[in-house]
Parts: structure tokens; C-alpha cells; sequence
């Protein structure tokens, strides 16, 4: 293998901000990015993980903080000058220019031999498999090989960091998971430092060492897809994790580690994730996998069947309460939809959350 | 009503009107005709008719009489290097300053202010603008007495009734036609294409000469052609501004000599043909030149 990814040790966001006007994109963003991890910036949009992406290549000036390449900073520097591969959203390869010439841009502007670049972009093209495409034009390709010459391009330039930005958020639904494996493969193949921008927790869960969820700007959890999946931080996280059912209700009191709510009149325990005070307002978050048709009893509330879908192995309902609370549940028999039934979630697997303060944070 | 009429036996095909609007021709197509009827009258009648008259010289004779003089008569024939002289460099010096421009206008949040500023020109009509120059660059105008004020030059510069007089007033009157076009080109493209080509290492210079400067070649090919053409047709600032018996009489005057002077239509009619002639030699050849580039669309890829 020639292609060898420049090494270092760390990546280091000490204390970034951004600022766009009035409007903060990105506040006090601090994360440390070791060799080899691939790294996943997971958000609702608008949250500044594109931002962040864009702030390490260097495609917009930072407004507070440094970024640091173990020892040298690079904040200050220009794009150019950084020399971390970057894929983007749309690809953005260049349509005068076939695929090998694409893939050879880097090099030639840093004025290396031909052979050399000859030799790279060769190795670069079996590396994603493009072998035999290497003289046509982007358009002339489809949407995963305009992909596949995006990331030879980014990486033959032999950079530090690999950065992505939503890359497979152009393609249908089976060329993304099979994107998704190449991704990875390329990744572990090259011992590359990959920082990829998704919001697709599924695509986080799957490809990345660890994941850092942003919100508004700010750094709410940071972790291996074990930890968040499991234990979310803050119910925007585990909204995002897939928590669908928040149930809001009364803190009626906390024991070790754990919380009972009441919520309209039914008593749900949980697992508290943060530090409650009775009488409070708080949620139960439960993914729709956890919620089941069963017996009235403890962690049961009862609901009103909306819809109910046919998914296979079993079926996926939604319902609401009586007080208004709205459900996704799951059930083994078909439920008549206006029929009255009691959703229960083991109290292992429900999570109870402080109300969220109002505003950002 | 049609809708409700028994449908056509199997064995007739499509109708008529469906073989038609297979081909392209339905009822919207008609609607090119008032356009069509408009430059027949205003366009390819008087074309047709000055091609012919240009062969029916006004002294009788040859047919080819009058394009045998001009190209006999040094007065006449020069007028197409004295316009092409004015025209090229004018026509290159707006491309050249436009882009550069429209390069730093693309990322502005006040184009619209700009642009506004930038396209008052165009409003004012190339008389206008003839005047004002005439009066600012005169020997007595606000420039040289500017210039001399401060010791630059001990006495005023001529800078009206010769080529340079012309040639400002043609840079203005064009500038903003040309920018126009050339910011419309810079911005449609992509600008992640730049922003790829940073990552990759290119310079702000290598970014321009090896991404936007191909993928802008057939658009300003065409903003030349175009430019180039209105820069040729040049008369009231040659005339104004200009030396209209010297270097900038221009192949428009020698037509307007012929034609209200000389009372010869035939031999008009031959210089503006000859004038269509050396208009569309230049502009084939230049549209021709960007079958050497890149003419797919300027933006990444599909999505």
C-alpha cells in the first residue's frame, strides 16, 4: 500500500465558537479526536455539526478558540494549507475532468511527479473499486461511483483526517448501506481519522468508534453508539436515539438511581438520567421496541389505538391517551385501531428525564 | 364536446393533431408566430432587401461594383481594422475588469445595490455618456485641471477626438452588459468546486486557473461575442468623442457617409453587409474556439 495517511496523535476543538451575526453556530465546542477513531457529528439539522466540519477543513474561520493538529495550530491556517481530505454533501467533483483527473487534482497541485501521481490514482481507484471508469467525466457516472471518485479524491491526497459531510445523504436507500460498508472498509484499510457529519443516527450507530451529538450549537453527549443507544444523556438525546414515546408527567419520587412519575394517574418507574426533585415536571422516554400491549398493572398507562401497521414479524401501532399523550408501540397480535388497551414498558427499560429548560442552553 | 365523443376505431392510429404533438407542433407552438411575423417585417425583409440593393450599384454596372470599391478605396476598407482596433481591445479590457469583479460581487450580501450602480450606464445611453466625457476629459474639463492642479502635467492631456476618447466612452457604455453576463456565469457555479479544490491543496490561483477558469471559458466566449458585437457597431461616441475623419472612423460612419451624404443606398447597403460579414467571421470563430473546452453543466454533479 502507498497510500499512507499522514499520522499524528490528536485532534484537538479547544473551545470553539462560531458565530454568524447575532447567531451562534457553534458554542465552546471541545472534543479530542484520537488516531484512527472514526469519529460521527450527529444532529438535527441546524445544530452546527456542518459548521464544526467546516471549521476544521477550514472553510470558515473560527470566531473563538483554536483547533490544534497534536502540537501545530491550524485554525489559522488556510484550507489549502490544512491538507485534510474533505467529501462533500453533493460531491462536488469536477465536471470538466474525468475521474482520473478528478482523483489526480490534489497531487498535481501540489506539483508532485507524474509517475507518482500515476501510481496513487491507480491504487486510489482499486482501493473504491473504480477500476475501468478512470476516463469519464462525473456525469457520466452514477451516484454511488460519483461517490466512490469523491472519497478516492479525498484521500489519495494522503491526509491526516478524512472529513465528511452528510455523504450519503444523495443516494437511495440500498446504495447507502452498501456506501455505508465501503466507507468503513476504506476506513479500516487505511487506518484513516474519519470525522463524518450525519444525521442518521442509524448510520452513526453502525460506522462509528464514537459519537458526539450536537444540538443548537453545544456538545450534548459524547460516546461509543453502545452509550448513547443506551444511556442517553438528555431527552433530546434519546429523542434522537430513538426514544419516540416521551411521556410527561410528575416526579412522585426518586430512589437510587431511580424515578417513578406519575403520568396521568399511572405510576411508570424508571431509570433516572438526571438528578430529579419530587413534585417536578419530568418525562419518560421509551422507544417504541419497549412499549407492548399487555395487562393493566404497574408501568402500564392506558390508550386508545390509532393506527396499526403490518410489519412482518410483528405489528407497529401508534395511540394516544386520554390526556392527549401520543404513542408508538409495538404488539405479536393485530389490535382493532379504536380498540382500548394498556401499553407497559419494563421499568429496565424506560428512561426518566428532566423537563428540558425552555430556550438554548 | 370532444371529450365525450366515441373514441376512434383501434385501426386509425393516433390522430393527426397527436402525430403532430408528437413532433413538437400543438396549439403552443402557434404562439411563436406573432414573433415570427415580427421579424420577418423588422428583421429578414430589410436584410434580404440590403443584401440585394448592395448588388445593384447606383452608377449601374457590375453587380460587384460596390464591394470592388470599398475594398479598392483605403478610406473605406481601413475602417474595418479602425473598428476592430477600437472594438477587441475594448471588448477584452470590460471582460478582463469584469471578472475580477464579478468574482468579489458573487459573495456579497448588497448585489442588488451594486449591480443597480454598476448598470446606471447602460440607462443613460452612450449619448449621454459621449457628453459628459467630452466635458470631463476636455482640455478645460474637471480631469486635466484636476491633474494640473496638483503638478502631475504642466499642460492638459488630449484625451477626446481621438482613439482613447472613444475607447473610455466604449468601456463605460459596455462595461455593465459585460459584467452582467459574466456575474451570471461566475455564479452559476457550484461553489463547493471551490471549496473541494481548497481541500485539495489548490491556491486561490491554481482554484481559478484549473476549476473556474474552464468551466467559465464558453460562457465568456459567448459575453465576448456578444460584448463584441455592440463595441463594433460604435457611431454616436466615434463621432462625439472621436476623430470621426482619423483613426475612429469606423465602419458605421463610412455606411452613415454613404447612405445621408453621398445619397448612395446601394453602396451603404454594401458596407453594412460587408460589416454583418466581418461581425459574424469574428463571432463563429470565437464560438467556434470553445468546442476546445468543457461545455457540460458547471455544477457538481447530479444530486
Amino acid at each position: 500500500m502507498t497510500i499512507a495517511l499522514s499520522q499524528f496523535d490528536e485532534v484537538r476543538l479547544d473551545h470553539v465558537s462560531r458565530d454568524f451575526g447575532a447567531l451562534n453556530a457553534l458554542r465552546d465546542v471541545s472534543l479530542t479526536i484520537r488516531r484512527r477513531e472514526f469519529i460521527a457529528l450527529l444532529g438535527p439539522s441546524g445544530c452546527g455539526k456542518s459548521t464544526t466540519l467546516n471549521c476544521i477543513a477550514g472553510l470558515l474561520p473560527v470566531t473563538g478558540g483554536a483547533i490544534w493538529l497534536d502540537k501545530s495550530r491550524v485554525d489559522t491556517l488556510r484550507p489549502e494549507e490544512r491538507g485534510f481530505g474533505m467529501v462533500f454533501q453533493n460531491y462536488a467533483l469536477f465536471p470538466h475532468l474525468n475521474v482520473r483527473q478528478n482523483i489526480g487534482f490534489g497531487l498535481k497541485m501540489r506539483g508532485r511527479p507524474k509517475a507518482e501521481i500515476d501510481r496513487k490514482v491507480d491504487e486510489a481507484l482499486s482501493l473504491v473499486r473504480l477500476q475501468g471508469q478512470e476516463n469519464k467525466l462525473p456525469g457520466q457516472l452514477s451516484g454511488g461511483q460519483q461517490q466512490r471518485v469523491a472519497i478516492a479524491r479525498a484521500i489519495v491526497i494522503e491526509p491526516p483526517l478524512v472529513l465528511m459531510d452528510e455523504p450519503l445523504s444523495n443516494l437511495d436507500a440500498k446504495l447507502r448501506l452498501e456506501m455505508r460498508a465501503e466507507i468503513r472498509r476504506i476506513h479500516n484499510e487505511l487506518g484513516a481519522t474519519t470525522i463524518y457529519v450525519t444525521h442518521d443516527q442509524d448510520e452513526a450507530l453502525s460506522l462509528a468508534d464514537r459519537i458526539v451529538v450536537l444540538r443548537d450549537g453545544v456538545v450534548r453527549q459524547v460516546g461509543t453508539p453502545k452509550e448513547l443507544y443506551e444511556a442517553p444523556s438528555h431527552l433530546d438525546v434519546a429523542d434522537f436515539m430513538g426514544f419516540r414515546n416521551k411521556l410527561k408527567g410528575k416526579v412522585a419520587g426518586t430512589d437510587n438511581g431511580r424515578a417513578v412519575l406519575d403520568v396521568e394517574g399511572a405510576r411508570i418507574s424508571g431509570v433516572a438520567r438526571e438528578s430529579l426533585s419530587a413534585g417536578s415536571a419530568a418525562y419518560a422516554a421509551i422507544r417504541p421496541d419497549d412499549l407492548m400491549v399487555g395487562e393493566a398493572g404497574p408501568n402500564a398507562i392506558a390508550a386508545t389505538v390509532d393506527t396499526i401497521e403490518y410489519r412482518g414479524r410483528e405489528f407497529v401501532g401508534t395511540a394516544h391517551s386520554a390526556g392527549g399523550l401520543d404513542f408508538v408501540f409495538r404488539s405479536h397480535q393485530p389490535v382493532e385501531p379504536g380498540s382500548h388497551v394498556h401499553l407497559r414498558a419494563d421499568d429496565q427499560r424506560v428512561l426518566v428525564f428532566a423537563e428540558p429548560i425552555q430556550g438554548r442552553q | 364536446m370532444d371529450a365525450l365523443a366515441p373514441t376512434a376505431p383501434v385501426e386509425h392510429g393516433p390522430s393527426l393533431r397527436q402525430r403532430l404533438a408528437a413532433r413538437g407542433f400543438d396549439a403552443v407552438t402557434l404562439l411563436v408566430i406573432p414573433a415570427a411575423i415580427f421579424s420577418l417585417l423588422l428583421f429578414v425583409y430589410p436584410f434580404a432587401f440590403g443584401f440585394i440593393l448592395s448588388f445593384e450599384p447606383k452608377a449601374g454596372g457590375d453587380w460587384l461594383a460596390n464591394y470592388k470599391r470599398f475594398f479598392s478605396d483605403p478610406f473605406l476598407y481601413d475602417t474595418i481594422g479602425n473598428t476592430l482596433r477600437l472594438a477587441i481591445p475594448v471588448t477584452l479590457l470590460n471582460l478582463v475588469l469584469a471578472v475580477p469583479i464579478a468574482f468579489r460581487v458573487r459573495l456579497m450580501r448588497r448585489q442588488r445595490l451594486l449591480t443597480t450602480i454598476l448598470v446606471l450606464p447602460i440607462t443613460l445611453g452612450t449619448v449621454l455618456v459621449a457628453e459628459g466625457l467630452l466635458n470631463y476629459l476636455g482640455p478645460q474639463g474637471w480631469f486635466n485641471r484636476t491633474l494640473m492642479t496638483f503638478g502631475l502635467i504642466s499642460q492638459p492631456l488630449k484625451l477626446v477626438h481621438n482613439y482613447w476618447g472613444v475607447f473610455a466612452s466604449l468601456v463605460i457604455t459596455g462595461f455593465p452588459f459585460t459584467f452582467l453576463l459574466t456575474l451570471s456565469y461566475v455564479t452559476g457555479i457550484d461553489p463547493a468546486l471551490e471549496q473541494a479544490a481548497a481541500t485539495l491543496g489548490a491556491s486561490a490561483w491554481q482554484r481559478f486557473r484549473h476549476v473556474y477558469l474552464p468551466l467559465l471559458m464558453p460562457g465568456f466566449a459567448i459575453t465576448f461575442c456578444l460584448s463584441f458585437v455592440q463595441a463594433f457597431s460604435v457611431f454616436p461616441s466615434a463621432v462625439l468623442l472621436g476623430e470621426p475623419a482619423g483613426i475612429t472612423r469606423v465602419i458605421s460612419i463610412a455606411a452613415a457617409t454613404a447612405a445621408f451624404e453621398e445619397y448612395d443606398y446601394s453602396m451603404a447597403s454594401s458596407i453594412a453587409m460587408i460589416m454583418g460579414f466581418v461581425q459574424l467571421a469574428i463571432v463563429v470563430a470565437v464560438l467556434a474556439s470553445r468546442g476546445l473546452f468543457y461545455r457540460g453543466p458547471a455544477s457538481g454533479a447530479k444530486g
